[in-house]
């Protein structure tokens, strides 16, 4: 019995991960769920945004980077993420006007907007591919690490370490500071309270005279500053390879949806829930349960309840559950 | 001429007309009442006097001003409130919310009209922090009135504001609409409750095919054998 | 009546992909040519299926993907020789397995039956899931390790049942029909954008399943070598008949040159003849199919069926006020549409002649065929079609046609020009642009596509 080891083992390899994973899902997951709540469809472009903001992040970053700019111990990236927010704001701006727009004065139906949000997924895809290339890119650079996993072990003598890496550090902190000034924004702030109110009731919200052009505007630039964040966390963490982007979009429609669709607190519970579901369910316990297990009774198998390759299966099959449990999600979203 | 008037109003909805030369005006502190059969198109005349129907003849005016092509937002602008028949609150947003933004266009200190809604219905001020969509029927309601009341405007139009409440509610909303008209606004309400509501009518219409069959003061028309027959169950 | 507009529109468009594969043919090579051309065949087959979803029914299914490699599957399955060693070694714990999962199953349904709604009916179910989940592993683990150890460099995996492999174009379609059953009779209530998420979804699990589950499929190690509908090139090199045919053909040109570079030349002539010819064998049957479905598509959309099926994607509601079944007709339309797609998954794993899970990529297999049917024309049969020749053609020549452009632009900028290497590196990647590009410009300018739906007026106005 090691009990000591057995909790450091599942902080390193489940509870840390999760929850920088589970942070920048929420993070892309907020702005899936307010394109939503004031435009009413589900946007299959919000996985190749965020590979966009990450995108130009890191161009912003080399520029930086040659410049001779560094923050160190904190990476570039973080100073680079100004510029790059401006830049990914202005595209989706751009991309409202000249596409969305359109089909909002139509009252299109949601199908046509999310064949339009396709559309739109070929176009940045392209442009990915075109600006950047579909290689790998690494861009962090300051200091690797808060807690190196030997330095644990020097300073603990635990035979496991626990090793907390800058990028995780920094996720879940900017992540607590952007979703605290996104509610104060939304609770506190005119602007914020009359996007709640267009998401609630678009009708009603046209007679209090509430702009619609204008809820759509805000939300777009705080989808992009969002998506542009998260994207950057992400490929910061696990660095940024253009394709696995759309692979996050069906954990993000999980997250959001999960939550309740429309509801920022449902999109933040969900991103934890979809994260945590994912690592824990393809972790392989079988050190964790040697551990705790008497000598010589050690598991044979890696004990893991799905091989990682069906992480996606998972988010999926938790939004399936919560939907058959309660068909407006966790949080009560809009019934539709 | 009446402060809000339609007159000769004609229109509907693609096709076929619905409205057929209708004719609604109500002055500032009177309570004016469309009542009619299922299908007489007592909710279409509201919505051509607020702009939600495009007219094909005929005009309303506010005021002396022609406001026939102003959209339903110029119109809340311009001084006119609508309470529609549903969805007619935030239900995820607080009572106070709910409040600030029916007052969304005023750049001007609200909290005095805040605390005169709170004065008409003090239930709401109760209730202030607590989310729309959990209060009672009648209490949504109050929240909806009092949301269309935050504009200061000059009339009020309710769609069908009885429309599944029980009966004590239903006075005590009227009640409360007698003393919204008696701060000076103009009053339109559209009414299943016939009987309830021309009590309290200064005037009524009682429109059939889209024209109006009897027009006048609310205790008139109660007495009218005629609508009593065809209207108020005998 | 556009009928004949759209006639007049859809030969003139057929003409001009015509033009543009003949002159794929004339500047690359006329096996390019074909390739490309049996390509589209299968694309459009493809749209055909998405085109009965969504232009019949309004049915958003963004899962096409999964649909077709089931297909894919399927041609593995039905073809294959099975391996019997693997068969041996863990085929019958295998079952075994599955078998307890089944009474799994019925053990949950019973439990839900007997016992009255409360956390004594969730405990015991979740019980029984867990105590399920575990039996169920105690056999699988170690027969899929059996069967995977088996000859793991070209076998490792159950085989299949070693039938012919035009076989499997109808298990393709079954196999895709029996998936599209289970997921309609869960997914299909919902409203569009669901239906969507839940479709992406689905898709990507079953290429996970494909790619993970060696036993089944070798997983991404790929099933190569399946079998073919067709002659091999090679024993057509070898057949007098073939031979003495190319010959023949050539007669003109071989007799001008002498005996000895006669020989090489005719060689070579076979040699190119006999890829050609495998090609023509592809696009004879692939036209045979695409004939086939194209014809029942434009039957069934214009008889009784169709016309119900329309009136029910334009106002659900009062269809089913009017006594319709809306949800059993959207299930039936699904089923139909996903097993055209699960055929036509099954005709292209047939034509590579391989199994290769790590393909399958939602933008080539779903998206792709989207843009193929909103371009060609929701609702229009001939116009899914349409859709699937163009934007195959625009796909594949996308890449040899932007390399050539910024060549040519970037000429002037020198050989090494960093931006220009960078430019040429990444002008393949300009279709995926050109294919937004095309996307967002039909639907915002011509959103009835190419070839419009043919809305017949009852009434005779």
């Amino acid at each position: 019995m090691d009990i000591l080891n057995a909790l450091v083992l599942l902080f390193n390899y489940i509870i840390v991960p999760s929850v920088a994973y589970g942070s920048q899902l929420a993070l892309g997951a907020l702005g899936v769920t307010l394109v939503y709540g004031t435009l009413r469809f589900a946007n299959f472009a919000h996985g190749e945004l965020m590979a966009f903001g990450a995108m130009i992040t890191i161009l912003c970053t080399w520029w930086l980077q040659s410049l001779g700019v560094s923050i160190a111990p904190l990476p570039t990236a973080l100073l680079a993420l100004g510029p790059a927010i401006a830049v990914t704001v202005a595209i989706v701006l751009i991309t409202d006007r000249t596409i969305y727009r359109f089909y909002r004065e139509k009252r299109s139906a949601p199908a046509i907007y999310i064949i339009a949000s396709i559309g739109v997924m070929f176009v940045m895809n392209g442009l990915i591919r075109f600006i950047i290339g579909p290689s790998d890119r690494a861009f962090g650079d300051g200091q690797r690490y808060i807690i190196k996993a030997q330095d644990f072990r020097d300073m603990t003598g635990l035979s496991e370490g626990l090793g907390i890496k800058t990028s995780q550090g920094i996720t879940v902190l900017v992540t607590l500071f952007l979703v605290a000034a996104l509610f104060w924004f939304l609770q506190k702030t005119r602007t914020g309270k009359s996007m709640r109110a267009y998401a609630d009731n678009r009708d009603l919200a046209l007679l209090s005279g509430i702009n619609p052009e204008r809820v759509v505007m805000y939300s777009w630039i705080i989808t992009a500053a969002l998506a542009t964040i998260a994207g950057a966390l992400y490929g910061l963490d696990k660095s940024f390879k253009p394709f696995t982007y759309f692979q996050l979009l069906l954990p993000l429609f999980a997250a959001a949806i999960v939550g309740g669709i429309g509801k920022p607190v449902g999109a933040i519970v969900g991103g934890f829930v979809i994260a945590f579901s994912e690592v824990t369910i393809t972790y392989p316990y079988k050190k964790f349960l040697t551990y705790l297990m008497p000598e010589g009774m050690q598991p044979s198998g890696l004990l893991q309840l799905l091989s990682t390759d069906y992480k996606f299966a998972v988010s999926f099959i938790i939004l399936v559950i919560v939907l058959m449990v309660t068909p407006t999600g966790i949080m009560k979203g809009k019934t539709v | 001429m009446s402060y809000l008037s339609g007159t000769n109003m004609r229109g509907g909805y693609g096709g076929a007309d619905v409205l057929h030369g209708c004719e609604i005006s109500v002055d500032k502190g009177e309570v004016a009442v469309i009542l009619g059969p299922n299908g007489a198109g007592k909710s279409t005349a509201m919505k051509a006097i607020f702009g939600m129907l495009e007219l094909r003849e005929g005009n309303v005016t506010l005021g002396g001003k022609d406001i026939t092509k102003l959209s339903p937002q110029r119109r809340v602008r311009e001084g006119m409130a609508m309470v529609p028949q549903t969805n007619n609150i935030f239900t995820t947003m607080t009572v106070e919310e709910n409040l600030e933004m029916g007052a969304f266009l005023r750049r001007d200190d609200i909290r005095e009209t805040i605390a005169r809604v709170y004065n008409l219905f003090p239930i709401l001020a109760e209730k202030r922090h607590q989310d729309a969509g959990e209060l009672s029927g009648g209490q949504r309601q109050q929240v909806a009135v009092g949301r269309a009341l935050m504009t200061q405007p000059d009339v009020l139009m309710l769609d069908e504001p009885t429309a599944g409440v029980s009966p004590i509610v239903m006075n005590e909303l009227f009640d409360r609409i007698l003393e919204v008209k008696k701060t000076g606004i103009a009053i339109l309400i559209v009414e299943q409750n016939a009987r309830q509501a021309l009590d309290i009518a200064d005037i009524g219409y009682v429109l059939v095919n889209g024209e109006n069959k009897f027009t006048d003061n609310g205790q008139a028309l109660l007495q009218n054998p005629e609508v009593r027959h065809s209207f108020l169950g005998g | 009546m556009n009928l004949s507009a759209n006639a007049r529109r859809a030969t003139l468009a057929f003409m001009l992909i015509a033009i543009m594969l003949v002159a794929v043919g004339v500047i690359q090579s006329w096996a390019v040519m074909l390739t490309i051309f049996n390509l589209c065949l299968i694309s459009s087959i493809m749209a055909l299926g998405v085109n009965i979803q969504w232009g019949y029914a309004g049915l958003f299914n963004v899962g096409t993907m999964g649909f077709a490699a089931l297909g894919g599957v399927a041609a593995m399955l039905v073809s294959q020789e099975p391996v019997i060693a693997a068969w041996h070694a863990g085929g019958w714990k295998l079952l075994l397995s599955f078998v307890s999962l089944v009474l799994v199953i019925f053990l949950v349904a019973i439990l839900y039956g007997k016992i009255k709604k409360g956390p004594l009916r969730q405990l015991a179910i979740t019980g029984a899931l867990v105590l399920g989940y575990f039996l169920f592993r105690a056999f699988f683990d170690p027969a899929s390790d059996a069967i995977e150890a088996i000859d793991p460099a070209v076998a490792g995996y159950l085989g299949g049942m070693g039938l012919p492999i035009l076989l499997s174009w109808i298990a393709g379609g079954v196999l895709a029909a029996g998936a599209a059953w289970i997921i309609g009779r869960i997914a299909l209530g919902l409203r569009s954008d669901y239906l969507a998420i839940a479709t992406l979804g689905i898709s990507e699990i079953i290429i996970a399943f494909i790619k993970n589950e060696d036993w089944l499929t070798r997983g991404v190690k790929n099933v190569t070598g399946l079998k073919r509908p067709v002659p091999y090139e090679i024993d057509l090199q070898k057949a007098d008949w073939f031979i003495n045919l190319v010959e023949s053909l050539n007669h003109g040109t071989l007799s001008q040159f002498g005996a000895d570079d006669r020989s090489a030349m005719l060689r070579q002539m076979v040699i190119e003849a006999s890829s050609i010819f495998v090609k023509l064998c592809y696009a004879g049957l692939f036209i045979a199919v695409l004939a086939a479905i194209l014809t029942l598509s434009v039957k069934a959309l214009d008889s009784p069926w169709g016309r119900m099926m329309r009136a029910i994607r334009d106002n659900e509601v009062a269809a089913d006020a009017m006594g319709k079944n809306v949800t059993r007709r959207h299930l039936q339309v699904f089923v139909l549409g996903s097993a055209v797609v699960g055929l036509a998954g099954a005709m292209l794993t047939t034509l590579d002649g391989q199994l290769t899970p790590g393909t399958y990529q939602p933008l080539r297999f779903t998206f792709l065929i989207w843009v193929m049917v909103i371009v060609g024309g929701s609702g229009n049969n001939l116009g899914a079609v349409l859709g699937g020749f163009l934007i195959w053609l625009v796909w594949i020549e996308a890449e040899p046609v932007g390399v050539w452009l910024i060549d040519n632009l970037t000429a002037g900028l020198g050989e090494t020009s960093p931006v220009r290497l960078h430019l040429m590196e990444t002008a393949q990647h300009m279709r995926v642009l050109v294919m937004g590009l095309v996307l967002l410009t039909v639907m915002r300018f011509h959103p009835e596509g190419i070839l419009p739906e043919v809305v017949k007026r009852e009434e005779g106005d």
